[in-house]
């Protein structure tokens, strides 16, 4: 069992500084280090390490007992702005109902990592945030304590109240927030936290904050942002990556209704930053678009113009016909296995490059002066998208202001800030406040995709069907010994460690097209390989999928070359998979159903981003080939606490049925360097038609909890396919299922 | 040249070309930020309004086709933000990110009018072009039937946070 400081890389610096509020009240600053704890869980923040303590969050009480709760983080659907504040509320022991939150601008001398990714949140701020809810309670129960002159152990706390049970005596803490200024803070490393027995906010179906502005339609997206004076600019780029501008028609451009500004950006050839282009600028956003249809520009030639989703998988084909160039784990002797194997599987697996497609297309509203840059950003990662600007416009960090707007939806996409650095460009050239709003067709073609992929696999049973020989060739993007962005795979994915001789090879093509992480990166990719797989492997040796999976997990090996330490830190724990598994097995009565020809169930389990998901998909194929999820059942682990039920299951059934949209119908293809998909009539997406009904289970473990955006996504695209092979005999190796017939009779 | 628009029971004048789609002249003539902008080519939804009472898709409805049409947006589906389903998003918690959102409740607000105890299928039917990239799809089906209880009369499912400790699975 792991404790709970190992997991979130305690602060043992922490302090809190407390200050008076005009008209009474009081304010409380907490330093704390999550940055290290952000580090450790190998998320590297760009943030240089912590010289001085930082102020990290807020707390205001005023008189009125109303608790102001600062939440640091980007708010991209993910409900973050709701859990984070539920933290604190826990320890300060208040009644929610009086809890108001506040979004942060970005201000990392403040708050420290601001950021929306890998899953992080909840294990960078468990304890934490606890604290400085702890730490605030603890002043306001001193300062009762003085008032009163009875020790503050005789004192309790409930919902915002201070009681002294032996002298009946009670003061709510907006009574005792002017007189707890002049406490001196506790540490925050060893102020007492709350018996979890006794959560009263932490764990209860929580909902979403600012939930009755959204029903309303009030303006709060990225989309939103009004600014005095605000122009509005379309910014068009090659469909060939990073192609510059050889000329464009910009004095007809100019010419056209509501425009004001035309004119080329010259662009820099980093694929997340500012790409060559043209921007347009005018007082109304479609007028704009107007114009652009009228835009004729000619790009200049560019290497990767003859890039294609044929080539790569030509290039894959060549690779996996010749010897792989280098091999990231090799244990026992996999040759002699496979000779001596009593059945001996290959198969060839592939996926598609995909875009994130937030509902809300990417954009930034900019006022850029001669000394300041304002920017108005629903980026997840706003101190990289700061860091970006300052050094694209050759301005310095501390000139920009960062305002932190919801956004819709983000997957991953604004991770990048691209958006960013264009608008606070075109800002600036234009020598007007600006809104860059791109088109769906510009969101689609110009995202930081989801690379596809290539693997071939081998694998050998003994008579009794125990899988003793494994490999697995994969065809990838990168150069040398790098990989593209989120094109990468590491030396512990399973089913490596479980299987005496084992390969993994791998061999990289160049790749001119921008990648990066979409929801559970890699993760979603490898998952349907390796799980689809394993599945086949588990028919071949004619046992149950499930207990297959189980057996394998029970068998650990000792590598035959050691793992560095990183790699042994972030490996997944057997024992929690297989109490998933069994779990999943319980819940969804697998093996216990006789299901017709055409119905199935498939199983799969995943584990990512520090968090255990096992899945099982029930299928019904059509004799047409149709393919209708009946019912998915999603069971989780990420340790002890469900911090908000309400959001968690959410989560869940929305990354569930997010990898079900990839498996049904989204691939991105390229033609000629260019994306042939354009908007959502041919990048399918999944509707409510196609949602089924998604049973959400959690497996509580002594473990510290972890995030929950992500890794309930991987396990479902296998599990549907392994669905399909159940319901018909059909092995799908390759998706979106949209290209593959499953036409039975 | 001046076009006036109903717009939640205000006529508006503006002056915007004739094939300017109605979702732009709300969003950035009439500051009706409510009204979403998602594909622009009516597959998404994001944009849906009333337009005398039918779910239709304001990206690509020019303003000169509604010209003398009762236009209603999120803003003013109830004067108070109390609309059945309104209501029952806010009862069941409906919203991830929130984008779609508003398209969403239109396009249930005006299948309620219709068909006002409809089944899964018709909600499938009715909703299957507006599109929720976070995929809260179970919950909006749930929510419709909710709300379809609370226009004919049901008491309200008891508000705020359910005490429950556990992620309870809200499929029906």
């Amino acid at each position: 069992m792991t404790t709970q400081s190992d997991m979130t890389g305690v602060s043992r610096r922490g302090f809190l500084r407390a200050t008076a509020l005009a008209g009474g009240g009081i304010l409380l600053a907490s330093y704390a280090e999550p940055l290290e704890a952000l580090e450790r869980l190998g998320l590297h923040t760009g943030l240089p390490p912590m010289a001085d303590p930082m102020l990290s969050a807020f707390v205001r009480i005023t008189p009125d007992g109303i608790v102001t709760i600062t939440s640091k983080n980007p708010e991209i659907g993910q409900g973050i702005k709701t859990m984070l504040p539920m933290l604190i509320a826990e320890e300060l022991d208040v009644d929610w109902a009086n809890v108001r939150v506040e979004q942060a601008d970005f201000d990392p001398t403040k708050y420290q990592a601001q950021i929306a990714g890998g899953s992080t949140a909840t294990p960078t701020n468990w304890l934490p945030q606890r604290r400085v809810g702890a730490a605030a309670r603890a002043m306001l129960v001193s300062a009762a304590a003085a008032q009163w002159n009875v020790p503050a152990a005789e004192l309790e706390t409930e919902k915002g109240v201070v009681h002294h049970r032996a002298s009946k005596r009670s003061a709510t803490y907006g009574s005792l927030a002017s007189a707890a200024v002049s406490v001196t803070p506790p540490d925050l490393a060893t102020v007492p936290l709350k018996d979890p027995k006794k959560f009263t906010i932490i764990g209860t179906r929580t909902k979403t904050v600012g939930l009755r502005d959204i029903l309303m339609g009030k303006p709060m997206f990225g989309i939103d942002v009004t600014v005095p004076n605000m122009h509005y600019a379309t910014f068009v780029k090659s469909p060939v990556f990073a192609a510059k501008v050889a000329s464009a028609n910009l004095d007809a451009i100019k010419a056209m209704p509501g425009v004001t500004h035309a004119f080329v950006v010259e662009g820099t050839t980093n694929l997340q930053g500012l790409m060559p282009g043209v921007a347009i600028i005018g007082k109304n956003w479609w007028m704009v678009q107007q114009a652009r249809k009228k835009l004729v520009v000619e790009w200049a030639a560019h290497p990767t113009s003859q890039q294609s989703s044929a080539g790569f998988a030509a290039k894959a084909a060549e690779f996996f016909a010749g010897t792989p160039q280098r091999t990231i784990r090799n244990d026992g002797d996999f040759d002699a296995a496979i000779t001596g194997a009593a059945k001996v599987l290959k198969a060839e697996y592939s996926y598609p490059f995909i875009s994130h497609a937030p509902l809300e297309p990417q954009g930034c509203t900019a006022h850029v002066t001669a000394d300041k840059c304002e920017l108005w950003t629903t980026s997840q990662t706003p101190q990289g998208g700061r860091a970006l600007v300052a050094t694209t416009l050759g301005i310095k960090e501390e000139q920009i202001t960062m305002h932190m707007v919801r956004a819709g939806g983000g997957f991953g996409r604004r991770l990048y800030n691209d958006p960013l650095v264009e608008a606070a460009w075109i800002a600036r050239e234009a020598k007007v406040p600006v809104k860059l709003l791109w088109t769906r067709e510009d969101d689609l073609q110009h995202d930081m995709f989801r690379p596809g992929g290539f693997h071939s696999f081998t694998g050998g049973l003994d008579a009794s069907g125990k899988l003793i020989a494994f490999r697995n060739h994969f065809a990838t993007f990168g150069e040398g010994e790098r990989f593209a962005p989120s094109a990468d795979i590491g030396p512990t994915e399973y089913p490596a460690r479980f299987v005496p001789n084992l390969k993994m090879d791998v061999s990289v093509m160049p790749l001119g097209v921008p990648t990066g992480a979409l929801r559970a990166p890699r993760s979603n990719a490898l998952s349907f390989a390796f799980q689809g797989f394993i599945d086949e492997c588990a028919v071949a040796a004619g046992k149950d999928p499930l207990q297959f999976r189980i057996d394998t997990l029970k068998a650990e090996i000792t590598p035959t070359a050691p793992l560095t330490p990183q790699q042994q830190a972030g490996q997944m724990d057997a024992q929690r998979v297989i109490g998933i598994l069994e779990k999943a097995r319980e819940v969804s009565g697998w093996g216990k159903t006789k299901l017709p020809k055409g119905t199935g169930m498939g199983c799969a389990f995943y584990f990512s981003h520090r968090g255990y998901f096992a899945e099982v998909v029930q299928v019904t194929v059509s004799k047409a080939g149709d393919v209708k999820v009946d019912k998915v059942w999603a069971i989780g682990d990420v340790g002890s606490d469900i911090i908000n039920p309400n959001h968690a299951e959410q989560q869940v059934q929305g990354a569930a049925m997010d990898g079900m949209s990839q498996a049904y119908g989204q691939e991105i293809t390229f033609t000629a360097g260019k994306v042939d998909q354009t908007n959502f009539n041919n990048y399918p997406m999944l509707r409510i038609r196609q949602a089924p009904p998604i049973e959400v289970h959690f497996v509580k473990t002594a473990f510290s909890p972890t995030g929950i955006g992500e890794p309930a996504l991987p396990p479902v695209v296998p599990a549907m396919i392994n669905a399909i092979y159940a319901a018909t005999g059909k092995r799908v190796r390759q998706i979106p299922l949209s290209k593959v017939d499953l036409k039975w009779s | 040249m001046p076009i006036t628009l109903k717009v939640n029971g205000t006529p508006r004048t503006l002056d915007v070309p004739p094939d300017m789609p109605l979702l732009w002249a709300l969003r950035d003539e009439l500051d009706l930020k409510g009204t979403k902008f998602g594909c622009g080519i009516a597959r998404c939804g994001a944009c849906t309004v009333h337009v005398n009472g039918v779910a239709t898709r304001s990206c690509n409805t020019p303003v000169s086709r509604v010209a003398t049409a009762d236009i209603t947006t999120i803003e003013g589906l109830s004067p108070d933000g109390l609309h059945a389903v309104q209501q029952a998003w806010e009862e069941l918690d409906v919203p991830q990110c929130g984008y779609c959102q508003a398209g969403q409740m239109m396009g249930a607000a005006a299948l309620l009018a219709k068909t006002p105890k409809p089944t899964d299928a018709e909600i499938d039917t009715a909703l299957n072009t507006n599109l929720c990239r976070c995929a809260t799809y179970i919950r909006i089906r749930n929510a419709v039937h909710r709300a379809a209880e609370i226009k004919s009369g049901a008491k309200p499912a008891v508000g705020g946070s359910t005490p429950s400790k556990n992620g309870s699975p809200d499929n029906r």
